[in-house]
């Protein structure tokens, strides 16, 4: 089976003419090192900064020899994240998905970590984890952090997931597997990777961990306010009575 | 089965069993002695079940990895990156 793997890395972008260029550099410079076989697929929800421009551009740099590493698969507006991986799966050539954050906040240095645990019980998703040991994240306060493990022991009692981070988003799943995680999940926004890592275990799918590092966005805002917090709490409620 | 009717399942189950206790449907000398302490036991595992969850929060909070290291690290690669990009042209 190994020889045949394919990963598809899914990007969904909003406004990240910076960040878009490092990261696509970054993943670049890993993988060829390596002999995976993958492709990037870049999702952006009609940003007006010009993302898409760079995008085409780093086509132009990337895509030689007819080999199409790089894909550019835009939307009109900005819609949910769900139906960006929807989007970009219909795209997809290979058999594994990889979701992350496009704006350096998750590394591609972590994709061998993801895959090897993938392979050592052919797990249907790998979830990366900054709160198991040998991960973390840089540029928080200690409020955020509060916040943060508070929130996170909050739900690890109320909805024993059998998983230590929730909330993030960097992930690899088996693709029929992701396909079918998003069409049974309803919550938007923040509380939707919440949801995908919950009806992972309640639909009966394996779920491996791997520590990884969360740098915050170095570029552009990160945002945790009051909204933020009534948002998670109402999607724990919402997981709690439903799932 | 929800997580919801999980815990109102454990819950009732825990208060079912206080109640048989305190209202000496039981006859037993044992329970006649301690029946004050059986009365506080829900109130006195709350009580600890708060300060443990504080506990834990604040030692997890206290003790989140900072990773410098990898913040460094992406910095230097930026610089990089930019640097080879500029080359290639963008």
């Amino acid at each position: 089976m190994g020889a045949v793997d394919k990963y598809s890395i899914l990007l969904p972008t909003y406004n990240e003419r910076e960040n878009l260029p490092i990261i696509v550099w970054l993943i670049i410079n890993y993988l060829d090192k390596t002999s995976y076989d993958y492709e990037i697929i870049i999702i952006d929800d009609g940003s007006p900064d010009g993302t898409q421009d760079v995008a085409k551009k780093l086509q132009e740099i990337y895509n030689k020899d007819g080999k199409e590493k790089i894909l550019l698969r835009p939307r009109e507006k900005k819609l949910g994240l769900g139906t960006a991986y929807v989007h970009g799966m219909k795209h997809a050539s290979g058999n594994f998905i990889f979701i992350m954050d496009a704006d350096l906040s998750h590394h591609p240095k972590f994709f061998e970590d993801f895959i090897n645990k993938q392979k050592e019980k052919d797990y249907d998703v790998v979830s990366g984890s900054r709160y198991i040991s040998g991960g973390g994240v840089y540029g928080w306060d200690l409020k955020r952090k509060l916040i943060s493990r508070g929130a996170n022991y909050l739900t690890q009692i109320l909805l024993r997931p059998g998983a230590s981070d929730l909330t993030g988003s960097f992930r690899l799943y088996k693709k029929d597997v992701l396909q079918r995680l998003v069409d049974a999940c309803v919550s938007k926004g923040y509380v939707f990777q919440m949801e995908m890592i919950v009806r992972t275990r309640a639909l009966g799918y394996s779920l491996g961990e791997v520590p990884i590092t969360f740098v915050d966005r170095v570029y552009g805002e990160s945002k945790l306010g009051g909204s933020e917090i009534f948002q998670f709490v109402k999607g724990l409620l919402f997981l709690f009575a439903t799932v | 089965m929800t997580k919801l009717l999980e815990w109102i399942g454990a819950v009732v189950a825990g208060l079912s069993i206080w109640y048989v206790l305190l209202t000496n449907s039981i006859k037993s000398q044992f329970l006649a002695e301690w029946r004050e302490s059986i009365a506080l036991a829900p109130f006195v595992f709350l009580i600890l079940f708060g300060v443990y969850s504080v506990v834990v929060v604040l030692w997890r909070t206290a003790t989140f990895n900072d990773c410098p290291e990898a913040a460094k690290e992406l910095q230097e690669q930026i610089v990089e990156a930019k640097n080879d990009l500029k080359s290639k042209g963008l």
